[in-house]
């Protein structure tokens, strides 16, 4: 088996050398390990520009080892599960992945659209917004399509995601973020003492800085301490450990939101990710840092990568980034990355370290080793062209002044040690700053509310020790915070930080440029140096409108070893520290997230709940056409075999109208309403008169609202002296709900009542129709139906087959109706024998089409003209509301603007032409006036009328009260016709209501 | 963001909705005043800091709290049951 050029013969502490794995990449078979990540199976097999740059098409290769990668963005998988912009060190390899560069064409080394690096100099910051001005008819249909074609990153899949996420929701008492040394010292204290602890770990490996190169912890190897660690907390029963789980954003009262991803796609039902929502009553950061690069030219070439990044995956992966690397740092922790490299079996060109010979007690031991040793020396730029071949460094004069005696060393890896920066996001994410610290030169995290605590090196530790030993001191006090007494609490305690710089001072970091050479501050975005000081000469001077206009810290790393950089060089072309510059805002996510995971198993016929009405199944039976109302499914219709939809309506309306039909309103709201004062509760919500509705008898109501408005409209049936029945409409069902219980438990909370939701414990039908009442003779034979017994709005509780039900009679459709409640356990079985002994009767069902039909032939207002806009008044309802009474919106309906004498009122509408195309939502206009001018009001609801043997409707028309008989235009302009309507009342149908009490 | 509701304990603040300022002082409903009225129904304060408000436990015992949440913060201090708090009795008692 090849190991591939760049693997090295031993070593690799993360890899399994007998588990190899194929992959392809561009098409190309490769070879990897198990536990490799794409980005070192890629380095391993010696691929090094893998992807170009997002504006100038640079040569872009791997440049870090975890998700802070600015370059190494590929698109990974196939067909639906192409997914674009994948940072390879964040990767897992598995078998068969298949992944592929992207913008470029036709290859990342052969990419035509490389041609915008030579035209840089057009393309500086600001360059879109000074360039594409002009003619500004052209910025949708030339430019933005142009930007959008050479711009861009990869390109997402079309098609729909064939992979299945997860959802969860818990708590914890203890979290701790990250498991590096720090983050597994603090869970190992936590649970010891019994807290209940989560540790999520954003890579598929524990460990984090420690397992990235060699070392000791308590005098033993890191590896063989992590391993320990790990074992112990998997053995816990109060330890949860998550890996591959990244947490992506901090909420408020301890929430933190997660991803874990499960498998690289769904197979044999495995979901993929996992999204978690987790409340954790303590939470430890134990985040890290990020190594930081430097600005010098030429750095953004494949194989100039960060230092502990080319040391990870030599000892983690046993993959040499180069055979001849040279190390560039200014401290010992940088440099010393070349003796670990060295043991490790890679070969190590140089190492080039700003101080001065002898100022490092390592300058001895890299001159033992063999290594060339360039002091007091600084890059300036690095050569080659699709990837680094050479690295030119000049010897300091001074401080920052560079000579011009520059030397040029022959290396294929650049290992750049920038010194480090607390990784901060999350802790940012409640809306704090980071603190400056000038001594350490770098960021602190923000002060968060109690329940947060830091572990190592986010929290300002630096080094193994110090980040165990604030692990451990995090874990205790999260311990004691949560009630759980640690044994530990005494002895750990978060050791004092010394004043060390973490990073090189600015003009370390910000190398003076050779002349034309381009220094790359963020490599996703291609902001360089120049950019930075080009915005700041043109006045973006905040650090908020420098990153919007030079884009720097926008790509999908979110700059996240970009944005120190930048501050250091706004800070020197500006001549304040980084702190005085500032931070932008941290927002969540930390990382890209998957939308599926978020969206979870909600899409699709999923993406909200269904609500299914107790005799649902008769209706698909029946060939009813389901429609969604809201979340509930209804039938439309039931069309026979050779029918239209349209012609399906119109027969079952008339069926209705001729015979007997019933149609399922279990959708509508129900309300049950007791209490001793139930009475004073209904005359105060319904804006009509309630006080004298005795027990056994129904009436229609109105609710306002409190600002006057018609909130809803619906039945209050007086069951016994203090218990009610109110129902609503199926769309208001909810909120009217909560407007009640808002009245009982703010407004009203001397009134004794309460109500409750029974819409789930009724299957609701109504049986209409001039032969209704044979059909509920029927169906209750034991009861007496005659109009004597059950006249116009009476209500009987009945009992039948055992059950509790209930009989209605109003009207909807303006026949003689019942409506008949049945325990919704047994609707489907009422239903059924419903139309069995209906059926002499000429019993058939009816569905929500033709109970809008009937309703409109009778004038009855429906959603279309509850609107939340219309007054009592506008629909026709005003006498029945005339008398006054203390009720909910009884005051504001005197508003000036509401009492309006010009305001629309509700008419009826019949098309002069019976087959006229009319739709709701036409205008209503005066004829022969055009435009705004004519406007009268619009046509709220339309259809075809067997009854009238045309088009009619419903409208809300201007003075509609003094124009019945006149005919008005309909204009439908996204239509473009013009309609003739005749004005008339809303009744269309039996006006004077006698088929009712029949 | 968490809200200890008096029935059911710590939870998420998703089973809950807000229900508006709980200082408003609502008129008694036979108060003719429309200047009165205008204001409990359209006027808001949107103060910075310790705040008083309405919120039902909908997703779960469908409770109205009275919840006191600092708006820069979203520190949840006080929850009451609203029907027992004495404030809405008392605006009550003197209309």
């Amino acid at each position: 088996m090849s190991h591939g050029p760049y693997r090295l013969a031993q070593g690799g502490s993360g890899i399994d050398r007998d588990a190899p794995i194929t992959f392809r990449y561009n098409g190309r078979r490769h070879t990897g390990y198990a536990g490799d990540t794409l980005a070192s199976a890629l380095l391993g097999n010696g691929e090094r520009l893998i992807a170009r740059s997002f504006k100038y098409h640079r040569p872009r290769g791997i440049y870090t080892i975890g998700s802070e990668e600015p370059g190494g963005l590929l698109t990974v998988g196939e067909g639906a599960r192409q997914e674009p912009n994948r940072k390879a060190p964040t990767v897992t390899l598995h078998e068969g992945l298949s992944a592929r560069s992207q913008n470029c064409w036709p290859s990342p080394r052969w990419d035509l659209m490389a041609v915008n690096g030579y035209l840089s100099a057009l393309f500086v910051a600001g360059f879109y917004y000074k360039t594409f001005m002009r003619p500004a008819s052209w910025w949708e249909p030339v430019y933005e399509r142009f930007i959008r074609r050479a711009a861009g990153l990869g390109r997402l899949s079309t098609a729909p995601d064939p992979d299945s996420y997860l959802q969860a929701d818990a708590c914890c008492d203890v979290l701790v973020i990250g498991a590096g040394a720090a983050g597994l010292g603090a869970a190992q204290t936590a649970a010891a003492s019994g807290a209940r602890v989560m540790v999520v770990e954003e890579r598929d490996w524990l460990g984090g800085q420690l397992s990235l190169a060699p070392g000791t912890v308590d005098d033993e190897p890191a590896n063989r301490w992590i391993e320990r660690q790990a074992d112990a907390l998997e053995a816990a029963d109060n330890v949860q450990v998550l890996r591959s789980c990244v947490a992506f954003g901090l909420y408020d009262h301890g929430v933190v939101g997660l991803v874990e991803t499960l498998a690289p796609e769904s197979v044999d039902g495995q979901a993929r990710a996992r999204y978690w929502r987790l409340a954790a009553e303590q939470i430890i950061f134990a985040t890290g840092a990020l190594e930081q690069p430097l600005a010098f030219a030429g750095n953004d070439l494949p194989g100039v990568m960060l230092a502990h990044a080319v040391c990870g995956y030599a000892y983690r992966f046993g993959v040499a980034a180069g055979h001849q690397v040279v190390v560039v740092g200014s401290d010992d922790a940088g440099i010393g990355n070349a003796l670990h490299l060295h043991q490790l079996g890679v070969s190590v060109a140089a190492v080039v370290d700003a101080r001065h010979a002898g100022e490092s007690a390592l300058h001895e031991s890299i001159t033992a080793a063999g290594i060339p040793l360039h002091a007091g020396c600084l890059p300036v730029r690095a050569h080659g062209h699709a990837k680094v071949k050479a690295l030119r460094i000049a010897p300091r004069q001074s401080e920052a002044s560079l000579s011009d005696q520059t030397h040029s060393i022959r290396c294929d890896a650049v290992a750049v040690a920038g010194g480090w920066q607390p990784a901060l996001h999350l802790q940012c994410h409640l809306g704090g700053r980071p603190a400056y610290d000038p001594d350490r030169d770098i960021f602190l995290p923000p002060a968060l509310p109690p329940g947060h605590h830091h572990a190592g090196a986010c929290g300002g530790f630096a080094g193994v020790e110090a980040a165990v030993e604030s692990g451990r001191a995090a874990g205790s006090a999260a311990a004691v915070a949560c009630g759980k007494s640690s044994m530990d609490s005494q002895t750990a305690v978060a050791p004092a930080a010394d004043a060390t710089p973490w990073g090189p001072a600015s003009a370390w970091r910000v190398i003076a440029a050779p002349k034309g050479g381009k220094r790359f501050i963020d490599l996703q975005h291609d902001v360089t140096i120049e950019d930075i000081e080009l915005a700041y000469r043109e006045g973006y001077r905040s650090v908020e409108h420098l990153k919007r206009y030079t884009t720097l810290g926008m790509g999908t790393d979110q700059g996240k070893i970009a944005n120190m950089l930048g501050l250091h060089a706004l800070g020197m072309t500006a001549g304040v520290s980084p702190g005085e510059a500032g931070t932008t805002t941290f927002r969540p996510s930390y990382v890209p997230i998957p939308l599926g995971a978020i969206a979870g198993s909600h899409r699709g016929a999923d993406f909200r709940p269904s609500r299914i009405a107790p005799a649902q199944r008769c209706h698909v039976e029946a060939g009813g056409r389901m429609i969604t109302a809201g979340a509930w499914h209804r039938a439309e219709a039931y069309p026979h075999a050779d029918e239209t939809i349209a012609d399906a309506v119109t027969r079952e309306a008339g069926h209705v109208r001729r015979r007997v039909g019933i149609v399922d309103v279990s959708t509508l709201g129900k309300i049950a309403l007791i209490g001793p004062d139930a009475a004073e509760v209904v005359n105060r919500l319904y804006v009509n008169g309630m006080k004298t509705l005795p027990p056994g008898k129904a009436r229609y109501g109105v609710m306002l609202r409190e600002d006057g408005l018609v909130l809803d409209d619906g039945t209050v049936a007086r069951l016994a002296e203090t218990r009610y029945l109110l129902t609503t409409t199926t769309a208001h069902a909810a909120s009217v709900l909560v407007h009640i219980e808002y009245l009982l438990e703010t407004a009203w909370p001397e009134l004794q009542a309460t109500v409750a939701s029974v819409s789930d414990h009724w299957a609701t039908f109504a049986i209409a129709g001039p032969n209704s009442r044979e059909v509920l003779a029927a169906l209750f034979p034991d009861e007496d139906v005659s109009n004597e017994a059950i006249p116009f709005l009476a209500v009987r509780e009945v009992t039948y087959a055992g059950q509790p039900m209930l009989i209605m009679r109003n009207s909807y459709s303006g026949e003689r109706a019942y409506e008949v409640y049945v325990p919704a356990d047994y609707g489907e079985a009422m239903w059924r024998r419903a139309l069995e002994v209906g059926k002499p009767h000429g019993l058939a069902p009816y569905g929500t089409e033709a109970m809008g039909v009937l309703r409109i032939e009778k004038g009855h207002v429906a959603g279309p003209e509850l609107d939340g806009r219309v007054t009592t008044d506008d629909i026709g309802l005003g006498r029945m509301t005339a008398r006054r009474k203390p009720c909910v919106g009884n005051t504001l309906r005197d508003r000036p603007g509401l009492q309006d004498p010009d305001r629309p009122r509700l008419v009826g509408l019949t098309a002069i032409d019976p087959n006229a195309p009319l739709e709701s939502g036409a205008l209503l206009a005066e004829p022969g006036v055009e435009g705004v001018d004519g406007l009268l009001g619009h046509v709220t609801s339309v259809c075809y009328s067997p009854a009238c043997e045309g088009k009619i409707g419903l409208g809300l028309l201007r003075h509609g009260d003094d124009r019945h008989g006149e005919v008005i235009e309909a204009r439908d302009p996204l239509a473009g016709v013009v309609i003739p309507i005749r004005v008339g009342p809303s009744v269309f149908v039996d006006p004077d209501g006698s088929r009712l009490h029949d | 963001m968490r809200i200890h509701c008096p029935y059911c304990g710590p939870r998420s603040h998703a089973e809950f909705t807000y229900g508006g300022d709980a200082r408003r002082e609502r008129p008694a409903d036979s108060n003719p005043d429309t200047t009165w009225w205008s204001d409990h129904v359209f006027l808001r304060d949107n103060p910075r800091g310790e705040h008083q408000e309405y919120w039902q436990h909908t997703h779960g015992c469908r409770v109205w709290l009275r919840v006191t949440r600092d708006t820069a913060t979203h520190e949840i201090g006080a929850v009451a049951i609203a029907a027992d708090s004495s404030d809405a009795r008392d605006n009550e008692d003197r209309q």
